[in-house]
């Protein structure tokens, strides 16, 4: 019983303990703090790079494309955990403002709209046409026209506050968009002796704005026929650059990414004699994570970066704690001397002072939380305060597609943190627990006689 | 003494019997509360032995040890070495919870508070059970280590100079108290420099340069 009256005894009248229970709050709050937000900024992208790409991508990198999309989606579709998959045609091209002059060279998708938004959040990503994103192709003012969705940082600037001033109503801007076509052996098509283009105009019928700074940046949406014209896809035989594929829900994406590359391999290998297959070598079948890996590793790395510092973090939580213990030991030799004369064993000892340890662990790390908890509840307003008055803002939403700064901690973290606190704090306790549980009774006793 | 090797007490030999007070007198670094620690199995020795109720305790195990020191002794410090953290009642109940399991502690712990507090009247502190020790006189504080020494019923009570910091009223006091508990037959032997203190007892002890000169 004297194992459990010490520890809350030295817990609750021991002054240093308070010292013991800040610092680990501390450590606790910094780590909560930074690894929600930082978790918080990296699902958030990783969420949006999904949410556009679908959970499955059949693609290759060559402009040129691959055939016989038509029949494999319709391959596909009968598959049990398919629920839809629609063609994506990624190419580049000249887009000229009809009404400005300006021009660029811009990415440009061409996608069905009817197969896309059952695929993908397309239609979350439209302004004019989110309730009906059907005819996002169809401008308002003129439903017969052909429509473009335009990425939304190409057309409106993002204010400091992450939010962008749309227009009311749909201005009837029109562009000049031209492809280089290429044939089906990848080689510029040529109208005689000179490189034929293809041009069309388009009007613009929405913005997107899928949160993705490089391609709301970039990218000009063209209904998929009209952009398979365009750069001359239709030669030969149709082809596509991509297949963008949604799994039913309750399936898992890895699994089922497997079973679509056998389906794959098994379908092109029964079409060795069809006239393009040899562009079929060059199709991948990825599920998003790997697709994005370029965009999403780095972030990645950044996460694990982190990870490794908090884990200095918990090792400087270790020596402090092993410090505090020091003095606390230091200063309860004579009572140790005392418990072994009235015949309290090593083991004893020992138990009062990974007891202590515990209770400063598991207080500290409530404590932290707590104050983690607030700060991230409030830390958005706290943002907003500090830009109000001081102007300071800790990314610049001009700069980073960031709506809010992530502020709902998870509880796994929670509780993966306050046990590496609690941890921590009986490592730290350790070796002076057990050089004073190892001490001779008398020379404690008779030093603190002296 | 730490790594330097210090010849205390040189070829010493004497016993106790039960229910005897006696006093072991001796200057300032003559051996006595060495000899006291090495009674009480807080020291050993580096030559002889020493027999409890015919037994070496030099063959006894840590937990033998640890359950001598709990059960059969009963020690009474120069410097009180009461737990700070804990009332006078708590520090009492320690020598009771030190020995034995939370579970026995829950079946006997009214048992024990009960006791605890019928020695604490005894010496005189019923007033004083919810008090911590920094609340408390020196004089207090000592009976408070009485107290706890007693809490097992221990067939010995090595007491250290218990009035060594105490002034001599105060000491007298506790020296009655000593005076008592031998009078109802406990077993007590006591460390002194001071030789009215050691004349109190039932036996003096003399040691001079760790030899003793008187048994």
């Amino acid at each position: 019983m004297y194992d459990i009256l010490l520890p809350i005894k030295f817990f609750l009248r021991r002054r240093i303990t308070i010292v013991a229970i800040l610092a680990v709050a501390l450590c606790v709050f910094t780590v909560v703090v930074v690894m929600t937000v930082m978790n918080g900024l990296v699902t958030d992208f990783a969420d949006k790079n999904h949410a556009f790409f679908s959970d499955c991508i059949v693609s290759t990198d060559s402009l040129v494309g691959f055939g016989l999309y038509e029949e494999f989606i319709a391959h596909l579709e009968e598959c049990d955990f398919v629920a839809s998959a629609a063609p994506v045609i990624s190419t580049f091209g000249l887009v000229e403002s009809e009404s400005s002059g300006k021009n660029a060279a811009l990415d440009l998708m061409g996608i069905n709209i009817a197969p896309h938004i059952r695929t993908t959040d397309f239609a979350d990503t439209l302004y004019y046409r989110k309730s009906m994103p059907a005819l996002a192709f169809k401008p308002l003012y003129d439903v017969s026209l052909p429509g473009c969705v335009v990425g939304i940082d190409l057309l409106i600037e993002r204010q400091k506050s992450g939010q962008y001033r749309q227009m009311s109503y749909l201005p009837a801007w029109s562009y000049l968009v031209t492809c280089f076509p290429l044939t089906p052996k990848g080689a510029l098509a040529k109208t005689g002796t000179a490189l034929a283009a293809n041009s069309g105009t388009f009007y613009y019928s929405d913005n997107s704005n899928s949160g993705l700074a490089k391609i709301d940046s970039a990218v000009v949406y063209l209904p998929f026929d009209s952009l398979q014209t365009l750069c001359g896809m239709d030669v030969g035989a149709k082809r596509t650059s991509a297949i963008f594929i949604k799994f039913k829900d309750g399936f898992d994406i890895d699994i089922c990414t497997d079973k679509v590359s056998r389906l794959w391999q098994d379908f092109i290998g029964q079409r060795s004699d069809f006239t393009l297959a040899g562009l079929f070598g060059t199709v991948r079948v990825e599920d998003w994570k790997t697709y994005r890996r370029q965009t999403i590793a780095p972030m990645e790395k950044e996460q694990t970066m982190l990870v490794l510092l908090f884990a200095l973090v918990g090792l400087i939580t270790v020596f402090i704690i092993f410090v505090i213990f020091y003095m606390i030991i230091s200063r309860k030799s004579r009572d140790i001397g005392v418990l072994k004369s009235l015949g309290v064993s090593k083991s004893g000892i020992v138990r009062v002072f990974l007891r202590l340890a515990f209770l400063i662990g598991i207080c500290g790390a409530a404590v932290g939380i707590l104050f983690a908890l607030v700060f991230l509840a409030n830390i958005n307003r706290l943002e907003g305060w500090l830009f109000d008055n001081f102007g300071f803002q800790m990314w610049d939403r001009e700069i980073y597609a960031i709506g809010e700064i992530p502020s709902r901690a998870k509880p796994f973290l929670l509780t993966t943190v306050a046990g590496c606190a609690v941890a921590a704090c009986l490592l730290g306790a350790l070796l002076p627990t057990l050089g004073a549980a190892g001490r001779k009774c008398i020379d404690v006793l008779r030093v603190n006689q002296l | 003494m730490g790594q330097t090797h210090l010849e205390v007490l040189k070829g010493v030999n004497f016993g106790v019997v039960r229910g005897e007070f006696v006093a072991v007198r001796g200057a300032s670094g003559s051996g006595k509360s060495t000899l006291l620690h090495i009674l009480g199995a807080l020291d050993t020795p580096d030559k002889g032995e020493v027999f409890f109720e015919g037994q070496t305790i030099a063959d006894f195990s840590g937990r033998k040890i640890n359950e001598f020191r709990n059960k059969k002794i009963g020690f009474v410090f120069q410097f009180y070495h009461l737990l700070d953290e804990l009332t006078v009642l708590e520090n009492v109940l320690l020598a009771k919870m030190a020995g034995g399991s939370a579970a026995g502690w829950l079946a006997n712990s009214k048992s024990a508070k009960s006791f605890a507090c019928q020695l604490l009247g005894e010496l005189g502190l019923s007033q004083r059970v919810s008090h911590r020790p920094f609340e408390l006189s020196g004089g207090e504080r000592q009976r408070v280590a009485i107290a706890r020494a007693l809490m097992n019923r221990p067939d010995v009570i090595l007491a250290d100079e218990p009035t060594g910091n105490l002034d001599s009223a105060t000491g007298n006091g506790i020296l009655s108290v000593f005076e008592k508990l031998h009078s109802a037959g406990q077993t007590i032997v006591m460390v002194s420099h001071d030789e009215k203190i050691a004349a109190r007892a039932q036996r003096v002890i003399r040691l001079a340069d760790g030899k003793i000169l008187v048994a």
